[in-house]
């Protein structure tokens, strides 16, 4: 593992890189996913075809779409900006499926009674309905985290820095502990960003022990 | 959009090209990547999980597996096992039948899990030996969750033999990687744009497969209510 301690700058570098790249395609997908699923829990009509529709989205390799996002963004293709558009589009396609269903598992007549109690239907929505919805989100974010950073590093291939660097300069060069290494990184950080969310959760939702399927 | 027309130029002259490089011939190599290696692991892991189903043993070992392979970076295993196995199609078809295994074991698991217990006990009272009670009742009932996994491995083989081009795989791939290595974005772009169609059909045809699979054994069809 010498190749580790030689590296350690460069290692950590694009750690850094990998982290924030998959942490804010993470928080983007799951901004855009709430309201879609949101809307889509509340309109039975528009429920089907968005589900399909991201179904669709999510049937485009990643290593294709960061190639002609591009083409389509009219951004440069070294750029992280296709990078971050692609991640978040997976990101909030799986996300707004779990959206619909988080929303649909809150009870009815606790959001009655929210009604009742006198809740204006956006307190009812920000104060009652999100939170309650948060746990079932909160796994979602779990899933999505999870597979934005091990799909980042695709997107080393097209010349966009990240982790997954290790990977195509350890295969020119001969080197296994390189990739060796990046994968260990990778999981690690995959690892760490669950830790995060997890305790996000404890502290946005004390009133929930977060054990809700981890692999939904 | 000058970008575009390139493409469909790049598009057209690859359709008129024949030998290795032509569109047909890389659209059929991708077929039989995604074919060899999703029925290779299938072989292998259908049965473990109808078993792992059937029985309940080693759940724990099975959702587990399915969620760390998820943390796996496909690029960091078709690099590792190319620099092992050595430049060839040996080292991409290794690590596409690995990679499809889990959503294949997946799907077949949790097709099983899904049948109604009552069900099974209600075959088990009449007699049915548990391979009866496997083939006759559970698979017909759990297919359209099999054949969901079986979507999901196709799906995936599909993208990463994309990426596997990188270590020397033929396959639609070789437009993207190529393209990359002499800044040919048109070919790029028309590589992607053809690996995207591809999945689409794909993932149309099992959609089919699937709902056939739900309609002719849904159980609530014809409820008994006793």
């Amino acid at each position: 593992m010498t190749w580790v301690s030689d590296n350690l700058d460069l290692l950590r570098e694009l750690f850094l890189r990998h982290a924030w790249i998959s942490a804010l395609s993470t928080l983007i997908g799951f901004a855009v996913a709430v309201p879609i699923g949101w809307y889509a829990h509340r309109h039975p009509r528009l429920r089907g075809i968005s589900v399909a529709l991201v179904g669709v989205l999510y049937t485009i390799p990643s290593l294709a779409l960061f190639v002609l996002l591009p083409g389509i963004l009219g951004t440069g293709i070294l750029s992280t900006v296709n990078v971050i558009v692609a991640l978040s589009t997976y990101a909030a396609a799986v996300m707004v499926r779990t959206a619909v269903d988080a929303f649909d598992s809150v009870s009815p007549p606790v959001l009655d009674a929210a009604t009742a109690s006198g809740f204006s239907s956006s307190q009812r929505t920000l104060r009652v309905e999100l939170p309650l919805a948060g746990p079932v989100l909160l796994a979602g974010v779990r899933v999505v985290s999870v597979s934005t950073v091990s799909m980042l590093s695709v997107a080393s291939l097209i010349g966009v820095a990240n982790l997954g660097s290790l990977f195509t300069d350890g295969f020119r060069r001969d080197i296994v502990d390189e990739i060796v290494a990046g994968i260990a990184a990778i999981v690690l950080l995959a690892i760490v960003l669950d830790v995060l969310i997890v305790l996000a959760g404890r502290l946005l939702m004390p009133w929930s022990r977060v054990v809700v399927g981890a692999n939904r | 959009m000058s970008v575009l027309n390139d493409t469909i130029d790049w598009l057209a002259d690859a359709a008129s090209l024949s030998g290795d490089d032509s569109i047909s011939n890389r659209v059929l190599e991708h077929l039989g990547y995604t074919v060899e290696t999703v029925a290779i692991a299938s072989v292998i892991a259908i049965p473990l999980g109808l078993w792992i189903g059937h029985t309940g043993r080693f759940k724990l070992i099975a959702v587990g597996a399915t969620g760390a392979m998820r943390a796996l970076p496909t690029l960091g295993l078709l690099t590792l096992i190319g620099l092992y196995l050595g430049i060839g199609l040996t080292a991409p078809l290794v690590a596409l039948v690995v990679l499809a295994i889990p959503p294949l074991l997946a799907g077949a698991y949790a097709g099983i899990e899904a049948v109604d217990p009552q069900t099974v006990d209600a075959a088990r009272s009449m007699g049915f030996t548990e391979w009866q009670i496997l083939t006759r009742v559970e698979v017909p009932l759990g297919l359209a969750i099999i054949v969901g996994g079986i979507r999901s491995a196709v799906l995936q083989v599909v993208a990463t033999a994309t990426v596997a081009a990188y270590v020397g795989l033929g396959g639609l791939g070789r437009y993207l990687i190529d393209g990359q290595a002499v800044s040919d974005y048109p070919q790029m772009a028309g590589g992607s744009f053809l690996v995207v169609v591809l999945a689409l059909i794909l993932d149309a045809v099992f959609a089919g497969l699937q709902a056939l699979a739900t309609r002719n054994h849904r159980p609530s069809r014809h409820p008994l209510t006793v």
